[in-house]
């Protein structure tokens, strides 16, 4: 008799444990962090220095702003496009999804580079539109995110269903609001949930693009360049909240993840 | 005839937004100019600095180690709990699916901010070893590799694994030789997805790195803060090269594709 039973279920031990270590400890620990002081005493006051401060209140709102209209602007580019190229019978087809794709293989900062470069000669100064340029350098860099998920259901749909309408007497537009748009939904959804919360947190994008306010992501940052622990502890777990929100209302109905592209 | 114009323009004018600063700035990386707009003469010198300014160069190889030691671990987790989470029982299963879940929804700033307060403040283990960012960067890449394995378990023909068992190979012998061969392919895209996420990745790094390391991200972000012009316009190059990789790559991906005689969307 083997001492240990090689078996197939033992294989997610390793990777369960490392979870468990490497995600949820971490979690936990910024519970703590979050509801205590230096002292290690329990407190409320990170808590209720969040929202009674009208600067943090203002980096909500102005993270909710930027996030929304990102996440607008990169719908509306994205649905059309993933649209028409979901539904035509071009050869290159291929070819030109690999384009959508193939900007999320670039290293961001160096494609905010370039964006900024842009800008800038095109603006004279960065100063002079702050919103715009991160809404623009926002939405550069995750339109492909928005693109591919709602091409994905778009070419998935059952084509006989728009035959079935139009035969139904719908045309063409009644046959998109009715058809097409409800059945993309899961596509747009999960587009939405990989833009706009990097939109919320993505910081760097605004550091890059010398726009000196603050969104959600940057109070992180500035906590943690003070080693205030706990400050910062408090701010990830109100934006893990708003993940929980998202993911709870969002359930059931999102195309699977498509963040990096994945291929094959 | 108009609306086939119509679409295509907004197909055009979409990969203009994506493509054009990309294509502007590989443009000016082979002048002497300082900034874009202004018309200086070809040069090199750009990507002369790139190799040979020791700092660029630690920095870069840096970066790819990472990248590959993060996407090794990676995958080797990552392989094997797709692997036992499909075979457990459904509670056990699904335990392992949200927690893997956890890292893919969550924003990267609280990833990388919770595992730097666990790993160093908590634990106390120096950056410097290293160790909190390649825990970084694995917790941030393995999910990754698990969902791109999952649906290949799932489409497996679990016949061929019982029948090796049935012919006398042991569980560990047929694992290797009929489940790891058939779910192969969704090894190495997941591996080459930890890849790029690990090269991507700015906020894990940030918060768990070495003070003296750096990687691409970190560095091109501390560069824009008034770098020396040299080593801004050095960075143009490497934006260059790495896009040009970035499309061989895509080159290689399609013509495998177009080998393997059905279309693939990409997915």
């Amino acid at each position: 008799m083997h001492k240990f039973m090689f078996s197939r279920k033992n294989l997610g031990i390793p990777y369960g444990l490392f979870l468990a270590v490497f995600v949820m400890a971490p979690l936990l620990v910024l519970i703590y962090f979050a509801f205590t002081n230096g002292q290690g005493e329990f407190t409320l006051l990170n808590l209720t220095g969040f929202f009674s401060d009208p600067n943090t209140l203002g980096t909500l709102c102005y993270s909710f702003g930027i996030a929304a209209v990102t996440t607008a602007v990169c719908l509306l580019l994205a649905y059309p496009a993933a649209y028409i190229l979901a539904t035509s019978r071009l050869k290159a087809k291929s070819v030109i999804v690999l384009l959508f794709i193939m900007p999320m293989w670039i290293n961001f900062s160096l494609r905010i580079t370039a964006l900024k470069e842009i800008l800038t000669w095109a603006e004279g100064s960065l100063a002079y539109h702050p919103f715009l340029n991160t809404v623009l350098g926002m939405s550069y860099d995750f339109l492909p995110f928005m693109i591919l998920p709602i091409y994905t259901t778009i070419s998935k749909m059952d084509e006989a269903l728009l035959e079935a309408a139009r035969d139904l007497g719908a045309g063409g537009l009644q046959a998109f609001l009715k058809v097409t748009l409800p059945l993309s939904l899961p596509g747009i959804i999960s587009g939405v949930s990989m833009v706009f919360l990097p939109a919320m947190t993505n910081y760097v994008v605004l550091d890059m693009l010398y726009n000196s306010t603050y969104i959600m992501g940057s109070l992180i940052g500035s906590y943690f360049a003070s080693y205030n622990w706990h400050g910062g502890s408090m701010i990830a777990l109100i934006l893990l909240g708003i993940v929980c929100l998202f993911t709870l209302m969002t359930r059931g109905i999102e195309e699977e993840n498509t963040r990096g592209g994945m291929l094959l | 005839m108009i609306r086939k114009a119509w679409k295509s323009m907004i197909i055009i004018l979409v990969l203009c937004f994506l493509y054009l600063p990309i294509l502007v700035l590989a443009v000016y990386s082979f002048t002497d100019a300082a900034n874009i707009g202004t018309v200086r003469g070809f040069s090199l010198h750009n990507y002369v600095t790139l190799f040979t300014t020791p700092e660029l160069v630690q920095m870069i190889a840096g970066t790819v180690v990472l990248a590959f030691v993060s996407a090794f671990f990676a995958t080797i987790l990552g392989t094997l709990g797709a692997i036992g989470a499909f075979y457990s029982k459904k509670g056990m299963a699904s335990v392992i699916n949200t927690m893997n879940q956890v890292p893919v929804v969550n924003a990267d700033v609280v990833t990388g901010f919770s595992i730097c307060i666990l790993l160093v403040v908590v634990f106390g283990i120096s950056k410097d070893s290293f160790i909190p960012l390649v825990a970084g960067h694995v917790t941030l890449c393995a999910p990754f590799v698990f969902l791109s394995v999952v649906p290949k378990l799932k489409q497996m023909d679990s016949s061929i694994y019982e029948a090796a068992l049935d012919l006398g190979a042991t569980p560990f012998t047929a694992l290797i030789k009929i489940v790891i061969p058939q779910i192969f392919p969704g090894i190495v895209s997941g591996f080459a997805l930890a890849v790029t996420l690990s090269l991507d990745d700015y906020f894990v790094a940030t918060y768990t790195k070495p003070a003296t390391f750096d990687t691409i991200s970190t560095y091109v972000v501390n560069a824009t803060k008034g770098a020396q012009t040299t080593i801004k316009t050095a960075l143009w190059a490497l934006s260059t090269v790495i896009f040009l990789l970035v499309v061989l790559f895509a080159l290689f991906m399609n013509i495998r594709a177009g080998k393997n005689g059905q279309e693939r969307n990409g997915i």
